[in-house]
């Protein structure tokens, strides 16, 4: 090993076993690849340094429970370890870490392990709880019967790492001098190996008859009618927060765009080039960052449920559903992360064992309404939808959570039909363990908002300012201001106009589809231009009155009613081709979605325009 | 001689265990295996699904696992033999 690399450690467990709050515990969060949130979809990569001020690099590999690697997820980790990932060196030693609680269930897993014939240590996370359960581990004898290093650990209080710090500190050493042990290789059967780790575990643990703390709150998690009442009040809590608790930031940031824009164009001469960064790039911005407090919230809850050990008792109610439309609980992790955005949904799909369930799972992820509509459906329901309340809801959050709705109903229909025909086959299965209930660590929750929070931004810098750039041009082009109509924008609108207009579209609607290819969002951005390029002080608060006065109830609707579908995102296409390996299934995902979105819309627009709305 | 059948016919809150696996495909041994199944262990249902009493919750030392009953179907245990408390 050159001095120059530094030394990596690849962290390796079970799914939920803390591997990564003891990741960002280690390493505060300084990660190299992003993650999503959820299960870590691809792996992340992070330094930590010694006492001695070495710096290793930790892996941070999605869980797995054997060396087979059954899903796509799964045979990241194992080619890891072997080195056979692209560009990406073995590591110099693994830590095995386990969930402590689980030991007696998971021991087979760390003897396995030692086949890889790394240096090898083992991590007993979460021994605090596992304490409280009942279970007494006798450190000293299982390291003897390992034969590798054994260290207990709380990975989320840095007292609790303590021992582990001063492990890693002499393991390191021992790897750097070539004096650390290479495991005993252990027999290969399954069989064989799990009879082993049930005499080790016999000899070394204790483990009194009580019931857990988890199985304590099953018991109400996961009654059939408390739980699935408890799971849908989750989820409307958490849509109603998406719309109210954001207000006031919100305002605060709408505010600061617009006082901004009037102070950069009272510095600047009129013209083409104060209407490209006032009417152009702050405007088209601040349209969609305005939105980051939503955004926020909603990864807030989809990380809390996850940290806490909710999504796979989520996962286990909503099963039964999924399976009607030959779909797994498993799905649901996936499908609520595309909640947030359809491309960490599409990824964390890899976690399903079946490739039929994946492609499916795949195909329908889309149709979950993804953060990037939520600027769409917020300015539509602001605009056309009275703020009364019904009863003790907000009416715009109740059209809001029936948008969502029409959403989930829509994939299962669609999920139902893919099953029967293009992706039919293979037996329904499910096996999910379910992990400890915690407390997760207020640092390792911060820091995957954090990272949410980053991305978003990232995405309105390299995404939506060059679009909203272009949207300015083509909108302000070639007559430099004058009515959309005559511009490039207008013209484009134009030709997709016809094709548009049965189902309600104006031109400035179907202008602003163009754009929003580039991002769901930035269909704001582009209206918001499109309604406001002679006003170049103009900013999100008067794009919702343009449109109430331009726009008819129907038609408004309709727009929204395609935003369900919203089958434009080139971004989801790309991660599409890249999960399935292949051309078909993007296309064939477009085209459904295409001819979904364009008939109800129609439809919408039609019965509302019968009724008279 | 206890009774023996599979964990599809346990019903729920009654201990049983494991004496081995029938399962359709060697994959699905392998995963039984992985996740922590071994013959030998002491299992129980602890919770059973909305619909169609599916999946089932079993309860396998300090953890719970889900399935369906399909799957369950293709461990086979027998009853201890204790009154039902």
């Amino acid at each position: 090993m050159s001095s120059a690399e530094p030394m990596r450690i690849a962290l390796l467990g079970a799914p939920n076993c803390g591997k990564t709050s003891l990741f960002n515990a280690l390493t505060g969060g300084r990660a190299k690849v992003a993650n999503y949130p959820g299960a870590t979809v691809e792996y992340q990569k992070g330094m930590y340094a010694t006492s001695d001020g070495r710096q290793l690099e930790l892996l941070d590999l999605p869980g797995v429970y054997g060396d087979c690697g059954h899903s796509a997820d799964e045979r990241v980790t194992i080619d890891a370890i072997h080195g056979r990932l692209e560009g990406e060196k073995a590591p110099d030693g693994i830590a095995v870490v386990l969930d402590a609680a689980h030991i007696k269930t998971h021991l087979h897993n760390v003897l396995q392990a030692k086949n890889y014939g790394l240096p090898m240590i083992v991590v007993l996370n979460m021994m605090d709880m596992a304490a409280r359960d009942g279970v007494e581990i006798d450190l000293v004898a299982l390291e003897e019967e390992i034969g590798v290093p054994v260290v207990s650990s709380v990975a989320v209080r840095s007292a609790g790492r303590a021992a582990l710090v001063e492990l890693l500190d002499s393991w390191t050493t021992q790897i750097v001098d070539g004096k650390a042990v290479t495991p005993t290789r252990e027999n290969r059967d399954l069989k064989i190996l799990q009879q082993h780790a049930r005499a080790i575990t016999s000899r070394t643990i204790q483990a009194t008859q009580v019931q857990s703390r988890s199985a304590r709150i099953d018991n109400i998690i996961l009654h059939p009618v408390l739980g699935v009442l408890i799971l849908i009040s989750i989820l409307f809590v958490m849509f109603q927060a998406v719309y109210a608790w954001a207000g006031p930031a919100m305002d605060v940031i709408s505010g600061g765009t617009d006082a901004f824009g009037a102070l950069v164009g009272s510095h600047m001469s009129d013209g083409w080039f104060k209407s490209l960064i006032v009417g152009g790039a702050i405007t088209g911005v601040g349209a969609v960052i305005v939105f980051l407090p939503q955004i926020l919230i909603l990864f807030a809850f989809i990380l809390a449920l996850e940290a806490s050990g909710y999504m796979a008792r989520a996962a286990f109610l909503v099963d039964s559903l999924m399976a009607k439309v030959g779909l797994n609980g498993r799905a649901f992790i996936p499908l609520l992360s595309s909640f947030a955005c359809a491309i960490p949904g599409i990824m964390a799909a890899r976690t399903i064992e079946s490739e039929k369930d994946r492609l499916t799972t795949i195909l329908i992820a889309p149709l979950m309404t993804c953060s990037a509509r939520l600027p769409v459906y917020l300015i539509i329901i602001g605009a056309f939808i009275p703020a009364k309340n019904i009863g003790m809801f907000n009416q715009q959050g109740l059209v809001m959570f029936g948008l969502y709705m029409a959403g989930i109903v829509f994939a299962l229909i669609a999920a139902f039909f893919l099953k029967k025909t293009v992706t039919s086959g293979e037996k329904p299965s499910l096996l999910l363990e379910m992990p400890s209930y915690k407390i997760p660590s207020f640092k390792s929750y911060l820091i995957g908002l954090w990272q949410r929070a980053m991305i978003f931004v990232n995405r309105a810098g390299r995404i939506i300012l060059p679009a909203s750039i272009v949207i300015w041009f083509l909108s302000y082009f070639p007559n430099k201001g004058g009515p959309i109509r005559e511009s490039f924008a207008g013209m484009l609108g134009r030709v997709l106009e016809p094709v548009l207009a049965p189902i309600g579209f104006n031109l400035e609607m179907s202008i602003a589809l163009i754009p929003a290819m580039a991002a769901r969002e930035v269909a704001v951005s582009a209206l918001s231009i499109v309604y406001n390029v002679d006003d170049e002080d103009g900013a999100g608060g008067i794009l919702e009155g343009a449109l109430a006065a331009d726009w008819t109830m129907p038609m408004a609707l309709a727009f929204l009613a395609w935003f369900v579908f919203a089958p434009q995102c080139l971004s989801t296409f790309a991660v599409t081709r890249r999960e399935t390996n292949s051309w078909k299934w993007p296309f064939f995902m477009f085209g459904y979605l295409f001819v979904m979105a364009y008939v109800a819309a129609g439809l919408t627009f039609w019965v509302a325009t019968w009724a008279g709305l | 001689m206890n009774e023996k059948t599979t964990l599809a016919a346990l019903p729920k809150s009654v201990r049983a265990r494991i004496i081995g696996f029938s399962a359709d495909t060697e994959d699905q041994e392998t995963r039984f295996r992985e996740i922590g199944f071994a013959e030998g262990d002491i299992i129980e249902i602890l919770h059973v699904g909305v619909f169609g009493k599916s999946p089932i919750n079993v309860k396998l030392h300090g953890t719970s696992i889900a399935m369906r009953p399909r799957q369950a179907a293709m461990i086979n245990i027998e009853l201890l033999n204790e009154s039902v408390s």
